[in-house]
This record gives structure tokens, C-alpha cells and sequence, in this order.
């Protein structure tokens, strides 16, 4: 973990852009997200001292939207869409064969810090229903089946247990 | 940079594949003419027709030729690749019926590049409304046109604008609604990503008539590239002039900049999204005072969608006059579906308003893909309802869909077959609002939660004969108390389906029975001993050792111990699994 110190200097560097624009907070906290992959603890207090606003009022933004993470994310995130298109072609399936595979609630990471397991709505290609991502990557038309063996590329070759 | 692509498929299924033979012919056509570099012919593993001779299909957003010769390529390189006509004895049925009023540059024009917009008319509308046109007449033009919201409730354009328009006060918003909440439908993401201009350019000319000189893109963060896209329509629009101080040489000055969302549906309503640009949580509040009077910053403020904006260049060009003769009497112009779900060819299509919901769903979107029959149509999302069989009839325009105990919505259109349950259903969409329901008023926070409830008991078998009226009698409450559009409107895929389909519901209480075996806990596993082949397969899958016996007295399923996976089902190749 890096030192409050290092994270200022940081910190500043994010807020350049929108210090002074109106109604800036959620979008400092989509800038740091997008550079930590998360919302460290640490960062929420400086950023409360520096914009002068109650750690509380950062708090309550943060846990309303879904998308701010208050957690470092695993090495690999798999997103698992659950939109009306892939739950209807069976997604649900994909799901619990995923958490059974990682032995993982979605919204977790495997304890080995590989695998995030993430739920996510619709993914914009439903035509491809049932879709899972990978890292940025989209895997379409997934079978339950599949899903071994699409994890597994992800282990190979990975340090032993 | 954004390249085209042509995907060739043999589809014949009798005779050789021809596929290869085709791919080569055309690209070889193409490498001989002017759009060589522009160009590039794939061959696709699975076209989404099949028996119908040569197929061709252009992307992104372009025609879909059946039972194409060899003699027509020339025709096909010239017309179309060339020339960017539709061959209409060529294109299938579906393309032919679709009018691209809203999509008309998706997928023809370099979404990054400027002057591929100009060339379509880009911009004309802006020029025009500037110059020839009045803030108040452009108003005038709305009016005519009949364009209504495009978001969801339909209301009024030009009425919102006039009504934003006569609040006094120097300083108002314009605001774009690309939150796009609804879980399985990609509309607005379309549009953003495959024209920004257009949209941008509608938002303008709205600032021009309602008087505002700022606005606002509220995009979904989970739309990365429909972000960059407008962030570049931005700043190729403020190089050329088109954004800034004294547009064009008027004297209007406009200002653009992005706001993202961050993964909470009610933010799409619009007393949350303004709400969430203001740093704050989205959470909704009453209205009255509506945005156009107290909006953004409390200064008034009006909110359009993203496909409404899209439809405004069309209307300043081609007058609200040729606007209003497309559509049915009350709803004009044409409406975007993103059709998925059980339906073969899965897509967006673009269709005056008026067309039937089976239209859309047969003759554009081919049928149900697996072949078995349809059960429903869900339109709206979460907000909307389910459309039985039997109604697919019925013209699509707002007041019918919102008879039917549905609303148009924003667009998304999800086919539903016999494998669906519609109890399940319900428990799908209410899981959602329940997650998503704010909080803030209990009507909602508490009426999701006590809805899902009752259906998960139903769909577990525990359902009790007073459910259903119990069911109904939150549902009312909740639309009636809800503070906003999410709370009032997410008892309809509870209600609809009970509506349509309330023997379905009755099987689940009285029968403890799941026609569609969507719903675990009623079904129950047994081996056929007939015809057990005794091949040991269940019994070597099942997870549980719910199987016992050996190949002499034969397998039984133990029901104590069966978790109702299915797994037997699926890996027995003799059918000698029975599931009820
Ligand atoms: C819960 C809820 C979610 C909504 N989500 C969206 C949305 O994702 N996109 C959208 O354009 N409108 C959405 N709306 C409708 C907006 O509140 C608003 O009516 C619309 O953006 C107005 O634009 P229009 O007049 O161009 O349709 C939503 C409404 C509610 C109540
Ligand atoms: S529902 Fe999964 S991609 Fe749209």
C-alpha cells in the first residue's frame, strides 16, 4: 500500500481537470477509479480535506452507485451479463456454474486474487445472448460447458498453488 | 478507420458450399473498384438465414441480400458497395420494410469523421434553424412534426421545449438522457457510437429554441466508446465553429460538456439524473416543480433522450410536415427496437410507427429461433409488461402498448417462447427494481421487495391461493404512492403477466407445476425404465450421488437427495429422464 504522501501528489493530478467545476464530485471519483480500479479508503479522506467536503457526503455518493468499488479489483475480471436477453438464454446457468467453478459469490474475488466474478446489465450485445466478459474481452453464445475451459486459459501457466 | 465488412454465406442446404467461391468473386469485384480499401469481404460461419441461397449482409447497419447470383455481384459492387443503394429485389423482406429515418448514417458513415456528416446533410438543420428560423418557429416546427419523447413516456417535444422556453430567466439546460437503463437494450449506445453528430446537432438546435447556452451528456460509464465518440463530435463541432461563441456567425452561443452515470438505473428518471450531474445521489424528487421550470442548478431545464435528439436534424431538413406523415395518427415518425431475446435474427431494426408487433418480430426478425411457439413480446423493460401471442397484432404506437398494460418505452423488445415462465419473468424484472429502487420513498423500496417475495414463493412452490390478489393489491399501491417513474411503473411486468397468463400462475399454487420447467423447485426427476439403455451416464453426472443401482437392476433417482439440477436430463442420450 503507498504511503498517504504518494497518493496526494496523485490525487492533485486527477483533480486538475474539475476542481472547479460545479457539482465535480462524481466525476473526481470516476478519475480515480479509472487510475486505481477502485476507491481506496485513503483517497476518500485527502479528497475530503482538499474539496472540503464531509467524508460522509463522499460516502453516500459512493455506496449509491453501483459502479464505484470500494475493494482493489482481482487480476482478471469476469463480468457475467444477467440483461433480460441473456437471462433468457440462459445465464443464470453460466452463473452458477461460474461461482461453483471459482467458489465465489459474484461482487467477489477468488482468494487467490486471480478472479473477480462481477454481475453486470446487458452489455449491449444481446444478439449474442449469453455473453460473458473477460477483461475487456466479449465471449459470446457461451455454453455452460464452455466455461472450463475458458477459465482455465486464464490459470495456465500461472504461479503453483 | 472504421472499416466496412460484407459477411458472404452459402446457405443452400442441399449441394456444395459455395461460400468460399462467392467470397472470392466479390472481393476480387471489389479490389477492381473505387471502395477497394474501404471495403473487406468475410466469410461468416452462421448468417441468421438459412436456405436462402447466397446471403449477403452489410455492416454495420446495412441491407441484407438473399439469394444472390453470380450474376448480380456487378450490380451489388456498383449499387451498393459503391454507390450505398439498396437493391430492393435482393434485400429480405424484413430490411425492405424498415424506413431509416433515426439510423440513417449509422453504419454508412465514419462515426469519427466530420465531413462524412457534413456530406449527408450534417449540420444544414443547425444552419438553417440559425438563419431562416426563429427560436419560437423552430418550436412551430415541432409542433407540426408531432415528434414525441423517445425515452419512454412520449411526451410532447415541442411542448416541453415551448414550456422550458417561456419560464423567464437567461441562464438554462439542455440535457441528453444516454443513461440508457433498460437491462437488454442498446438503442441509444447505437446511435452515440454510430452517429454522434446527429445528436449533438439536435441538441444545439434545441438550446437555439429553448434559449439555453449549456448543455449536458449524461452517459452510462459502461458505454466507454459511445463516450469518446460524442467527447470527439464535440471537439471537431467547437474547431469548426459549431459550438462556441457566435455559431456559425449568429449570434448563439452554445456550450457542451459530458457527465457519466455510474451504474443506478433511476438516474434515468429525470429529477435523479439531474441530481447525479450535480454530484449528488440520484435520487428522485417530487414534481412538481417540473425541470422545465426548476431543473438543472434549480434554473429551468429540459431533458430529451438520445433518439429524440437524433430525429431533430430530420424534421428542421425535411420539415415537419413530411415528419407527420410518417406514423400512425397520434405517434409519428419512426421508433428503434433492439429485438432479442428468442428471436432468430437478433437486432436493431428502425419501423414507422403503426407496424405490427409481429411484423417486427416475423417478418424482420424471422420467427423464434429455436421454432417453438412464441409466448409473449415484453416491450418497455423493467417498467414495461409482456404482450401475449395473441395481441401481436395490434399496431405499435404509444396509446395501444400502453392499452395492452405496456409502454413503448425505450425501445427494448424481448421475444419470449414457450420455454419462458412468466412467473420468472416477473422475478426477473422485480429482482431488478427491487436492487435498483432507491429508497427514498417506501411505497417502492418496500412494494419491490414484498412483490418479489410473493413470487419467489410462487415459483418455489409455496405459493398460497390469496397471493394473487395480494399481488395485485401492492401493485396498485405502488403505482398509485411512488414518488417517481420507477416505483409507479415496476409492478407492470408483475401485473401484465398476471393479466395474460394467470393459469400459469395457478398451475404454480394449486398444481406446484411449471409448464416451461423454468422454475426449479417444481419439478421432480425420474427414470423411464423402458427406456434406460442403462448406459451409467446419469448416474456417473449427477453431482450429488442422487443416482443409485448398477447396470443389472437398473438406476433410480433418489429423491431426498436429487438438488433438481438437471444435469441427468441433459447428458441421458436416450430421453429416458422424465421431468414434470
Ligand atoms: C426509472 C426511470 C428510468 C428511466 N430511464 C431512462 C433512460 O434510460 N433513458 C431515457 O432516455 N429516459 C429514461 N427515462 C425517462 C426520462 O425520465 C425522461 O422522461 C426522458 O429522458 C425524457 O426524454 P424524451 O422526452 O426525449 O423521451 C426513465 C424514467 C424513469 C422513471
Ligand atoms: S442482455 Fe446480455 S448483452 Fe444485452
Amino acid at each position: 500500500m503507498k504511503e498517504g504522501n504518494d497518493y496526494h501528489q496523485e490525487l492533485s493530478g486527477l483533480l486538475a481537470k474539475w476542481k472547479d467545476k460545479p457539482g465535480n464530485l462524481i466525476m473526481i471519483l470516476h478519475e480515480i477509479q479509472n487510475h486505481y480500479g477502485f476507491v481506496p479508503r485513503q483517497l476518500s479522506l485527502q479528497l475530503s480535506a482538499l474539496l472540503d467536503v464531509p467524508l460522509a457526503r463522499i460516502y453516500e455518493v459512493l455506496t449509491f452507485y453501483n459502479y464505484f468499488k470500494l475493494e482493489a479489483p482481482g487480476k482478471h475480471k469476469i463480468s457475467v451479463c444477467m440483461g433480460t436477453a441473456c437471462y433468457l438464454n440462459g445465464a443464470p446457468e453460466i452463473l452458477r456454474e461460474l461461482k461453483s467453478i471459482l467458489g465465489v459469490e459474484e461482487g467477489h474475488t477468488t482468494k487467490n486474487g486471480l478472479f473477480q466474478l462481477e454481475v453486470v446489465r446487458c452489455l449491449g450485445c444481446c444478439g449474442l445472448a449469453p455473453v460473458i466478459m473477460i477483461d475487456g474481452k466479449v465471449y459470446d453464445k457461451v455454453k455452460k460447458n464452455d466455461i472450463i475451459d475458458i477459465i482455465s486459459k486464464f490459470t495456465r501457466s500461472k504461479e503453483p498453488e | 478507420m472504421d472499416k466496412k465488412y460484407i459477411l458472404v454465406k452459402d446457405t443452400r442446404r442441399a449441394g456444395s458450399n459455395q461460400t468460399e467461391h462467392f467470397a472470392g468473386l466479390l472481393a476480387a469485384k471489389i479490389q477492381a473498384s473505387p471502395a477497394a480499401e474501404a471495403v473487406q469481404v468475410v466469410r461468416a460461419a452462421d448468417i441468421g438465414f438459412y436456405d436462402q441461397g447466397l446471403v449477403l449482409k452489410f455492416l454495420p447497419g446495412g441491407p441484407v441480400y438473399l439469394n444472390v447470383s453470380e450474376a448480380d455481384l456487378d450490380r451489388v459492387v456498383r449499387e451498393t458497395v459503391v454507390g450505398g443503394r439498396v437493391l430492393e429485389d435482393l434485400a429480405a423482406a424484413g430490411t425492405a420494410r424498415q424506413l431509416r429515418v433515426v439510423l440513417r448514417n449509422c453504419g454508412v458513415i465514419n462515426p469519427e469523421n466530420l465531413e462524412e456528416y457534413i456530406r449527408r446533410d450534417g449540420y444544414r438543420a443547425l444552419s438553417r434553424a440559425l438563419f431562416e428560423y426563429t427560436p419560437d418557429k423552430v418550436i412551430e416546427e415541432f409542433k407540426k412534426s408531432g415528434l414525441r419523447g423517445r425515452g419512454g413516456a412520449g411526451y410532447p417535444t415541442w411542448l416541453k421545449w415551448h414550456l422550458t422556453r417561456s419560464v423567464p430567466g437567461a441562464e438554462k439546460y439542455v440535457i441528453c438522457n444516454a443513461d440508457e437503463g433498460d437491462p437488454g437494450a442498446y438503442m441509444d449506445r447505437s446511435i452515440l457510437e454510430g452517429d454522434p453528430h446527429s445528436v449533438l446537432e439536435g441538441m444545439i438546435i434545441a438550446g437555439y429554441a429553448i434559449g439555453a447556452n449549456h448543455g449536458y451528456f449524461y452517459i452510462r460509464a459502461e458505454y466507454p466508446l459511445a463516450i469518446e465518440r460524442i467527447g470527439k463530435a464535440i471537439e471537431q463541432a467547437r474547431e469548426r465553429g459549431l459550438l462556441g461563441t457566435g455559431i456559425l456567425g449568429s449570434d448563439f452561443n452554445f456550450e457542451v460538456d459530458i457527465r457519466l452515470g455510474a451504474g443506478a438505473f433511476v438516474c434515468g428518471e429525470e429529477t435523479a439524473l439531474i441530481a447525479s450531474i450535480e454530484g449528488k445521489r440520484g435520487t428522485p424528487r417530487p414534481r412538481p416543480p417540473y425541470p422545465s421550470v426548476s431543473g438543472l442548478w434549480g434554473k429551468p431545464t429540459s431533458i430529451n433522450n438520445v433518439e429524440t435528439f437524433a430525429n431533430v436534424p430530420v424534421v428542421m431538413t425535411r420539415g415537419g410536415d413530411w415528419f407527420a406523415g410518417i406514423g400512425t395518427e397520434k405517434s409519428k415518425g419512426t421508433k428503434v427496437f433492439a429485438v432479442t431475446g428468442k428471436v432468430k435474427n437478433s437486432g436493431l431494426v428502425e419501423v414507422p410507427m403503426g407496424v405490427t408487433l409481429r411484423q417486427i418480430v416475423f417478418d424482420i426478425g424471422g420467427g423464434v429461433r429455436s421454432g417453438k411457439k412464441i409466448k409473449a413480446v415484453q416491450t418497455g423493460g423493467p417498467s414495461g409488461g409482456v404482450i401475449p401471442e395473441d395481441r401481436l397484432d395490434t399496431p405499435v404506437d404509444y396509446e395501444n402498448l400502453q392499452k395492452l398494460g405496456s409502454i413503448m418505452g425505450s425501445g427494448g423488445m424481448i421475444v419470449m417462447d414457450e420455454d419462458d415462465c412468466m412467473v420468472d419473468i416477473a422475478k426477473f424484472y422485480l429482482g431488478f427494481c427491487v436492487e435498483e429502487s432507491c429508497g427514498k420513498c417506501a411505497p417502492c423500496r418496500i412494494g419491490t421487495y414484498q412483490l418479489l417475495k410473493i413470487l419467489e414463493r410462487i415459483s418455489e412452490g409455496e405459493g398460497r391461493s390469496e397471493d394473487l390478489d395480494r399481488l395485485r393489491l401492492i401493485a396498485q399501491a405502488m403505482q398509485k404512492a411512488s414518488l417517481c417513474g420507477l416505483g409507479q411503473t415496476a409492478s407492470n411486468p408483475v401485473l401484465s403477466t398476471l393479466n395474460y397468463f394467470e393459469t400459469e400462475y395457478r398451475e404454480h399454487i394449486q398444481a406446484k407445476r411449471c409448464r416451461s420447467f423454468k422454475c426449479r423447485d417444481l419439478l421432480t426427476y425420474s427414470i423411464i425404465q423402458s427406456k434406460c439403455k442403462r448406459c451409467r451416464q446419469c448416474f456417473l453426472n449427477c453431482p450429488v450421488q442422487a443416482i443409485s443401482g448398477d447396470r443389472e437392476v437398473g438406476f433410480y433417482i433418489q429423491l431426498d437427495k436429487c438438488i433438481k439440477c438437471g444435469k441427468c436430463f441433459e447428458v441421458c442420450k436416450f430421453n429416458a429422464i422424465a421431468r414434470e
